[in-house]
């Protein structure tokens, strides 16, 4: 039984958290299921308020051998930052 | 079970450098534990008793599950309904401690098997041993929560301010067990052949033990305005049942009953053969080692 129920990823948002965030993977029959399971093996610490549920298949993940021209260009290229803007105090999460 | 929160020892008066899992509460806190003028205290008492020993004993039957359901994620979930149902256990049990002088520990483990009050249906074996398989528990465990359901959703108007308040926290987790035993009955049911045969198996196991569950006991007759007369539950729940086992293309097995002793089932302390057993296991280490925590 245990090889026929496909994986998927678990993405929970915290009561403090503004984003959903990949918490974990679980087995389940279908997305119904996934979605109880979920909330039974990763929220019951009252750790969230909305899960979302995603087949693992249907995740298309960068290469670990692709990190270099992934990810090492934007190392040096501080001036992306927003850093010469003045920000308002009153916005926040920005 | 020292702890009236269980989460004090863990966080004291301070949660916030917890990222996840804050904000816990106990839904007790500030409910006026006064007994409300008129109502018989001893009667109180019993009523507390009946639904309190319903959750701790098939909280206990669903704890055998531990490590023995068909799936991870399953084990974790059918664990946290026995400790949903644990936790009413401690605040009825508790309840019916401040009227006979003993706390809930005691009630718990030193109480004799005679002395529970408990329905049939919460302490037969539905599995993992042999009465039973997880279709037999996902039975049981349909029929019960509908129906406790259905009594709490109505036990929140009780002229108990405990009874009403224990009412209303349980209602959101009987409500997610119901839900839980609702779509497996339908997936097995609407599954293949062999688990549709197995889910109407645990049906046909289980239904002997519904119609207690709808007889109104002395004590409930006598707590009018306290108490939940359960007969008013039946078409409701009949109702719930009827529409989930339509979905799930199953039949409602025929009304049978299971035997009585004299007239007599649970809510009068009489239990079937099982009880012996499972009583043996629960209360085995309190015996023991009396007074023993973790």
């Amino acid at each position: 039984m245990s090889t026929s129920w496909p994986l998927w990823e678990v993405f929970v948002r915290g009561k403090r958290g503004l984003n959903h965030v990949h918490v974990g993977s679980l087995h389940a029959p279908d997305a119904e299921m996934a979605l109880r399971n979920a909330r039974d093996v990763y929220t019951r610490r009252n750790e969230g308020v909305s899960i979302w549920v995603v087949p693992a298949a249907a995740i298309t993940a960068s290469s670990p051998d692709e990190k270099d021209p992934f990810f090492a260009p934007a190392g040096d290229k501080v001036y992306r930052h927003p850093t010469f803007y003045s920000i308002p105090e009153d916005v926040p999460h920005l | 079970m020292s702890f009236d929160n269980a989460y004090e020892s863990l966080l004291g008066h301070e949660d916030s450098h917890w990222a996840f899992g804050t904000g816990f509460s106990d839904a007790l806190v500030g409910v006026n534990r006064e007994f409300p003028a008129g109502v018989d205290k001893a009667d109180l008492a019993k009523y507390c008793l009946m639904l309190g020993d319903d959750a701790l004993i098939f909280s206990q039957r669903l704890s055998e599950w531990c490590s023995r359901a068909p799936e991870l994620e399953e084990d974790i979930a059918l664990a946290n309904i026995a400790l949903d149902l644990l936790g009413q256990a401690r605040m009825l049990l508790t309840r019916a401690g401040e009227v006979l002088d003993r706390d809930e520990d005691a009630l718990a483990y030193l109480r004799d098997e005679r002395e529970f009050r408990n329905v049939h249906l919460a302490e037969i074996d539905c599995g993992p041993g042999p009465g039973g398989d997880f279709g037999t528990t996902i039975a049981r465990l349909l029929v019960f929560s509908s129906w406790r359901l259905a009594l709490f959703s109505r036990l929140r108007g009780s002229a108990d301010p405990v009874l009403a308040a224990v009412a209303a926290k349980g209602l959101k987790e009987l409500a997610y067990h119901r839900d839980h035993a609702a779509q497996w009955t339908v997936r097995l049911g609407d599954g293949t052949d062999e688990s549709h045969r197995r889910m109407q198996a645990g049906l046909e196991r289980v239904w002997p033990f519904v119609d207690e569950l709808f007889a109104t006991h002395a004590v409930e007759a006598r707590l009018a305005g306290v108490a939940v007369d359960p007969a008013s539950l039946r078409s409701e729940v009949d109702g719930v049942l009827e529409a989930v086992l339509s979905a799930a293309g199953l039949t409602r097995p025929a009304d049978t009953r299971a035997a009585r002793v004299a007239g007599m089932a649970g809510r009068d302390g009489v239990h079937t053969e099982a009880m012996g057993y499972l009583l043996a296991e629960m209360q085995h280490l309190h015996r023991s080692l009396p007074g023993a925590v973790w």
